[in-house]
């Protein structure tokens, strides 16, 4: 069990959850909730996968994953902002029709026979950099380091960007936004579409990437419900929300490596003779995300936490308030 | 002033920034605007009188472009304009700063004003904008820091940045939606000179109001609508008198006092000791305050909105936890514990929230006067709810109160404000408590609602009820309140007995009632 190895792999699997929590924060930050993320990840994961399975090439198979992911935001965008219906129910759905239809057309693609994958790279220079270049910048995946430059991106556009400022206003007063000409619509149907692209990325990512193939819904494994309590955990902030996707990665890992040592700090490891510890740590992010989920859900502690003012009210002109 | 005369002008015949013809708006089962003319010089202040759902909100609606007429004209320097969306309002010079503020508060003041505007294109240049709008904001003698984020801004700071957003996407007319609603009585004198000086800066400026004392202050003409109809239009303000103001905005006389019988005081009834307690978001709202009412007196609590009223209510109520000290109801501790602990003690609540918080819309008047006596026989029969006892007790209210309900089965959500105020008033009362504590009690009521709604309180402050109104209507408190205390930032800034309206001002914007004795007079400020 070597400590470069785990943090290496866990910033390979970090990058999944950096891709669909980061997605989701611009759709909760223009104030639509969307819980329909682990299936727009399995969407993403099975189109990527078949698309380069029948074409050879991986690269359309990310492209087709992002448009397919977001094809499927869309529905819960005409849902909850031109129907104005209830954004939970609505994600939810989301995630079994996802779900379903991934089930269905990757049906045999587990079988299906071998892949060629996205490369990966080593950065020159920078992966000579002591411990923080072999973690960071020696062979991981080209999607890995489309990664790391998506953090800053994400975090100068909301902060100091005029489109982002737009975002942080529908978001949080959608009337004011309204009463100055900025169209609240069409604002939360393009970052719901790019919160599903994002998704599609990620779920690209895990079956092009990271740990390639189809798996039906173990690809994901409930990855998008931890982006989503990721998003909680980060304050809808993009940096935080990185910091929170790569030490989850690296848990995830972590907890997966630990099992394997039949010693432990020179003890026996429990983890390796008793299964069932280990299937307790691997609960862990889990129960981890349901905690958080709680917590986003009283109203008292979200406004605390600085949620979106307007997350997961439909914006109706002409209503008092938001 | 300059302004008064300036369309008097015999040589150029008077040329109107503003003219709509004949409006008419209607939304459902109510005519908001039947046939209204309304005509605006240039560098004037025009007052637009009216009680409260006479439609003056509605016809500046239209005019600012969220709302579209069915029927009628509206003209901008005599070109007929047709505004779609608030943004083609703003295009042709007409900008309207709201009575509830459109600011997104986690943003500063710089990012709200941009807000929608197509320059910068993409990076902000915060710093650059920052000192722009310092400037205009100066100009204007509208001085707030940039850089402040909304929610750090006081109520009055707050229009000052709707005020600079108009000013900045170059508005020509200012539609004011009664703006002195929020402010305490020295801000009003800051907005006034601000208003001056926009006039002297060549803006005209509308001002929407129903107090009379103001328009009477402040405008140089009149417009007075009444029931959606226009019964005086454009009239010079020297010309009338506050009394015939009054006739044309009501349609009767007014009588401006509620007849008051002296207060007997009895026992201490509700005893806050240094409570602190926090708001939502985990501020300290309330800061280690204490006031006691006594039986039998009304306790009026004043205070610019939001400095710690709501919290303050819901403590007492046991709607919010106290961090530190306590509540005694009849020498009981209510804080931190359940509502039904002290509603079965005696306590009735008014809240502000009527619709929400004071009834449940969807249920029946019948279902929301039981809502605080059901546990109780004959209402109950043990687990079972009598109905056709409950149905008897909601008509006997319906008679007393002078609710006009269709019958008690109908949904509240179908009443009037007035009506519906009514409902909550008669089963507070029903419950012959012996501390009701009132939250805007009349917010939003016609004249006559108010005057039903003030009988009431004073008929249960003769019963021997203690009454805490907390209210931000300074006329009402003055008028119905034994004593009046004053919260600044969830502190009490001093309690005055007599009716000395420029101390009770002071504290409302933020010194102690001890700093303003020892300053000597008012004056100094």
């Amino acid at each position: 069990m070597d400590l470069i190895i785990i943090l290496h792999a866990g910033v390979a699997s970090g990058t999944v959850l950096l891709f669909a929590t980061l997605g989701e924060l611009f759709a909760e930050r223009s104030g639509v909730i969307n819980l329909g993320v682990e299936g727009m990840m399995l969407i993403g994961a099975m189109s990527a996968y078949s698309v380069a399975l029948y074409t050879g090439n991986p690269w359309l198979g990310v492209v087709i994953a992002m448009l397919a992911a977001g094809l499927i935001s869309q529905i819960h965008a005409f849902i909850a902002i031109t129907l104005q219906a209830d954004q939970v129910v609505s994600g939810l759905a989301i995630t079994f029709l996802a779900t379903g239809i991934s089930l269905v057309l990757g049906e045999g693609l587990s079988k299906a026979g071998a892949v060629s994958l996205l490369p990966n790279l080593s950065i020159p220079l920078l992966s000579q950099i002591p411990l923080l270049g072999a973690i960071f910048f020696t062979k991981q995946s080209v999607l890995v380091y489309i990664g790391f430059l998506l953090i800053p991106l994400a975090w100068y556009y909301i902060y100091y960007t005029r489109p982002g400022m737009h975002l942080r206003a529908v978001g949080e007063y959608p009337a004011a936004a309204d009463a100055l000409g900025i169209n609240v619509f069409r604002l939360r149907y393009f970052y719901v579409f790019l919160g599903g692209i994002l998704a599609g990325l990620s779920g690209a990512t895990i079956s092009l990437a990271i740990s390639p193939g189809w798996f039906s819904e173990l690809t994901t494994s409930g990855q998008g419900w931890i982006a989503i309590g990721l998003v909680i955990f980060a304050q809808w902030d993009p940096l935080r929300a990185a910091f929170g996707a790569y030490a989850f990665g690296a848990l995830r890992r972590l907890i997966f490596d630990i099992q394997g040592p039949t010693t432990l700090l020179g003890l026996a490891n429990p983890f390796y003779y008793n299964p069932y510890w280990g299937f307790i740590l691997q609960m862990m992010p889990y129960a981890f995300t349901i905690i958080v989920l709680v917590i986003g859900s009283r109203e008292a502690l979200r406004k605390r936490l600085g949620a979106p003012a307007a997350i997961g009210v439909p914006y109706i002109r002409g209503e008092r308030g938001l | 002033m300059m302004a008064k005369n300036s369309h008097n002008d015999i040589d150029n015949p008077p040329s109107f920034v503003v003219e709509m013809r004949g409006i008419v708006k209607r939304f459902p089962g109510v005519l908001a605007n039947d046939h209204v003319d309304f005509r605006l010089h240039r560098g004037e202040i025009h007052a637009l009188l009216g009680e409260n759902g006479a439609g003056k909100s509605t016809l500046m609606n239209v005019l600012a472009g969220l709302y579209r007429q069915e029927v009628g004209t509206v003209l901008v320097n005599g070109q007929l304009v047709n505004f779609s969306s608030p943004g083609d309002a703003i295009q042709a010079g007409i900008g309207m700063v709201h009575q509830h503020f459109m600011l997104v508060p986690s943003q500063s003041v710089t990012e709200n004003i941009l807000l929608g505007l197509d320059k910068p294109r993409f990076r902000m240049e915060l710093a650059k904008y920052d000192s722009v709008i310092a400037e205009l904001g100066e100009r204007f003698g509208l001085r707030v820091d940039p850089r402040a984020k909304i929610w750090q801004l006081s109520v009055g700071e707050q229009q000052r940045v709707e005020i600079i957003k108009m000013l900045y996407r170059g508005a020509e007319v200012l539609i004011m939606d009664e703006p002195t609603a929020v402010l305490a009585p020295q801000e009003i004198e800051v907005l006034f000179n601000t208003l001056h000086s926009m006039i002297a800066n060549g803006k005209s400026i509308i001002f929407i109001s129903h107090k009379l004392q103001e328009v009477m202050a402040i405008a140089d003409r009149v417009t007075v609508l009444q029931r959606g109809k226009t019964t005086a239009e454009g009239l010079e303000i020297e010309n009338i008198t506050r009394r015939e103001l009054a006739h044309l905005m009501v349609g009767r006389d007014v009588v401006f006092r509620v007849d008051k019988k002296p207060s007997e005081p009895g026992n201490v009834v509700l005893d806050v000791q240094n409570v602190v307690a926090e708001n939502d978001k985990g501020l300290t709202a309330i800061q280690n305050l204490s006031l006691q009412v006594r039986a039998g007196e009304i306790f009026g609590l004043a205070g610019v909105a939001g400095n710690g009223q709501r919290e303050l209510a819901q403590v007492i109520t046991g709607l919010r936890k106290v961090n530190q000290g306590r509540v005694l109801l009849n020498n009981k501790v209510i804080s931190n514990r359940s509502a039904r602990f002290s509603i079965q003690r005696g306590l009735a609540y008014v809240p502000e929230d009527r619709t929400h918080v004071g009834t449940s819309p969807n249920l029946s008047m019948t279902d929301n006067v039981i809502m605080k006596n059901y546990r109780q026989p004959p209402i109950a029969r043990g687990w079972a709810i009598d109905m056709t006892t409950a149905t008897t007790f909601a008509k006997d209210l319906k008679q007393d109160y002078d609710i006009a309900i269709p019958n008690v089965d109908t949904p509240v959500r179908l009443l009037s404000g007035g009506n519906l105020q009514r409902v909550i008033l008669a089963r507070e009362i029903s419950g012959a408590p012996t501390l009701m504590v009132a939250v805007q009690p009349t917010r939003g009521l016609d004249v006559g609602a108010i005057e039903s709604v003030h009988r009431l309180l004073l008929s249960q402050r003769e019963a021997g009820t203690a009454i805490l109104l907390i209210s931000e209507d300074l006329e009402e408190l003055l008028a119905l309140s034994d004593c009046i205390a004053v919260i600044y930032e969830g502190q009490i800034m001093g309690e005055v007995m007599d009716e000395n309206i420029d101390i009770i001002g002071l504290m409302m914007t933020g010194m102690d009632l001890e700093e303003i004795q020892a300053g000597g007079s008012a004056k100094n400020v």
